[in-house]
């Protein structure tokens, strides 16, 4: 029962940082694009009256949401009502529940009782994430279609072609990672990346697999369908793409599945390539410096250290992306395509016969 | 799998699978289709087979019927109004039909006999377990099917290039 109840906790407790880091990342996206073009960004609705600069907090936290959830739900004539409806939530469900698999903290020891930070250990780890994400493209498919608008469905094509192409250079960069750790267990990954090469350098799985983590980052980003990849939405071309037709808060659930991607591309990231919850020479114990000294530390500290590098590691790749999207110009769909069949399959291809090679050979 | 969760995934399954074929829309058929594979993954789930769950529902679920949805609408396939035209093709289903549920009660009886109570191995479906399987009885059906793939990826390319 207190498994259960364990278990439960930890699983709600993921979906529910997701859903609000992906509202927190809506607000970062408004003032972090102002910052970047040199604007002042959202600062309408204050409730301090003046101060000198204005966060917009207020504007993207409360009185965005407010708008969205009161606007009026339209359905276009012509629409399928059913798929129409269902659409945001097909996309949006599965993302939420990815997460689940990420380890987010070692081991949390309360009363002589271990408890793993990892919401769900699953035999097939890694696989579980892709067969979420790969679900959510029904999201896009269906919105587009389900519309009855030429801009709608042309993006929703658009967005089934983009995502089947960059799940195949997705997948393959992540067996270049599972090569070179030799698990599928995400929690077993990031154990694995304690260790020390020669004495100092932290395993972190970018020194193993520089050039996986490039191809995990491009494919990622595509599959989050943000710049430079936006091309199922494309303003420019398409209205707004696949959720043209979308108001009040079927539309918050399409941007909000955008966001809660680009959360779990940056924790994979994290994950495979960065360490995860690891901090450098931290142990469970305490630090354990290269150049001799230790600094021992109470358990729960070590703990919550974890927890609290996992977050930052993570808000960092999400800064990332949103850089990333405000500082690139969009592709053209044939150079989208064939980046992704043309270069990015490729080099990944090679990866995984490279690393498979050097295992072999020195192991 | 007991009796209850059994029946409680069968109905449904087999009620969204004639769907796939009874529904006019093909949107609609195909995606009673995705449902109906996604409830299969579920069955694999329950019986302990976690990798063939898994690459049921990232290849067919998420990949070949996402494929099947795009050219539905690429081709812009509107509901069929029209009957079927038919060329015997009913008495042929039901034959076939015939011969595959002899075939399965037979199966069924063979092993129901044989191996119905015997334990799962310590490492039924995991990753490893299959994987190890694949790559040494089953090898040669395992690189045949890999040959298989890779002659019909160089024929759509050829095809494509006309």
């Amino acid at each position: 029962m207190i498994d259960f109840l364990i278990t439960f906790s930890l699983t709600l407790l993921m979906v529910l940082m997701v859903l609000n880091l992906g509202g927190l990342l809506l607000w970062v996206e408004r003032k972090g694009s102002a910052v970047l073009q040199d604007r002042i960004g959202a600062n309408r609705a204050a409730v301090f009256g003046k101060l000198p600069f204005n966060l917009g907090i207020v504007n993207t936290l409360v009185a965005d949401p407010i708008k969205l959830f009161t606007k009026e739900d339209f359905v276009p004539p012509g629409a399928d009502k059913l798929l129409h409806t269902l659409a945001p939530a097909i996309g949006l469900v599965p993302l939420l529940v990815t997460f689940i698999v990420i380890p987010f903290g070692d081991v949390l020891i309360i009363g002589g009782r271990e408890i793993t930070l990892q919401a769900a250990n699953l035999n097939i780890g890694i696989l579980y994430v892709l067969a979420m994400v790969s679900l959510s493209v029904y999201g896009v498919v269906l919105g587009g279609w389900a519309s009855n608008n030429r801009w709608a469905l042309l993006g929703g094509i658009r967005g089934s072609a983009q995502m089947i192409s960059y799940e195949i250079p997705l997948g393959l960069a992540l067996i270049g990672v599972v090569l070179a750790f030799g698990s599928l267990d995400l929690q077993e990954i990031t154990r694995a990346q304690g260790a020390l090469i020669g004495g100092w350098i932290p395993a972190w799985g970018i020194v193993y697999q520089p050039v996986a983590f490039l191809i995990f980052l491009a494919a990622g980003i595509a599959e989050s369908k943000r710049i430079p990849f936006d091309l199922p939405e494309a303003e420019s071309e398409l209205i707004s793409g696949y959720f043209t037709e979308y108001s009040g808060a079927k539309q918050a659930m399409f941007m909000l599945g955008d966001f809660v991607e680009a959360i779990i591309v940056a924790g994979l990231i994290t994950t495979l390539f960065f360490g995860g919850w690891q901090i450098p020479f931290l142990l469970r114990d305490g630090f354990h410096f290269p150049w001799g000294g230790t600094l021992a530390l109470p358990s729960l500290l070590v703990t919550l250290l974890q927890v609290g590098a996992f977050t930052l590691k993570v808000l960092f790749f999400c800064w990332l992306q949103i850089m990333i999207r405000w500082t690139l110009p969009r592709f053209r769909y044939d150079q989208l395509i064939s980046l992704g069949w043309k270069i990015l399959l490729p080099l990944a291809l090679a990866n995984v016969m490279l690393t498979a090679l050097i295992i072999l050979l020195f192991e | 799998m007991d009796f209850v969760t059994f029946f409680a995934l069968a109905i449904p399954l087999v009620v969204i699978a004639i769907m796939v074929i009874a529904h006019p829309s093909p949107v609609y058929s195909a995606l009673f289709l995705v449902l109906t594979l996604f409830l299969l993954a579920v069955y694999f789930l329950f019986l302990d087979a976690h990798m063939v769950a898994a690459l049921q529902i990232i290849v067919y679920a998420g990949a070949i019927m996402v494929l099947f949805l795009f050219v539905i609408m690429l081709l812009n396939l509107q509901s069929d109004t029209q009957p079927t035209p038919r060329h015997g093709l009913g008495r042929a289903a039901i034959i076939g039909g015939v011969i595959l549920v002899a075939e399965l009660g037979l199966l069924l009886q063979r092993s129901s006999s044989e191996q119905a109570e015997s334990a799962l191995p310590e490492n039924f479906g995991t990753v490893e377990a299959l994987g190890s399987q694949l790559f040494t009885t089953y090898l040669l059906p395992f690189e045949i099917t890999g040959i298989l793939l890779l002659v019909a990826v160089v024929g759509a390319v050829v095809l494509a290039k006309r």
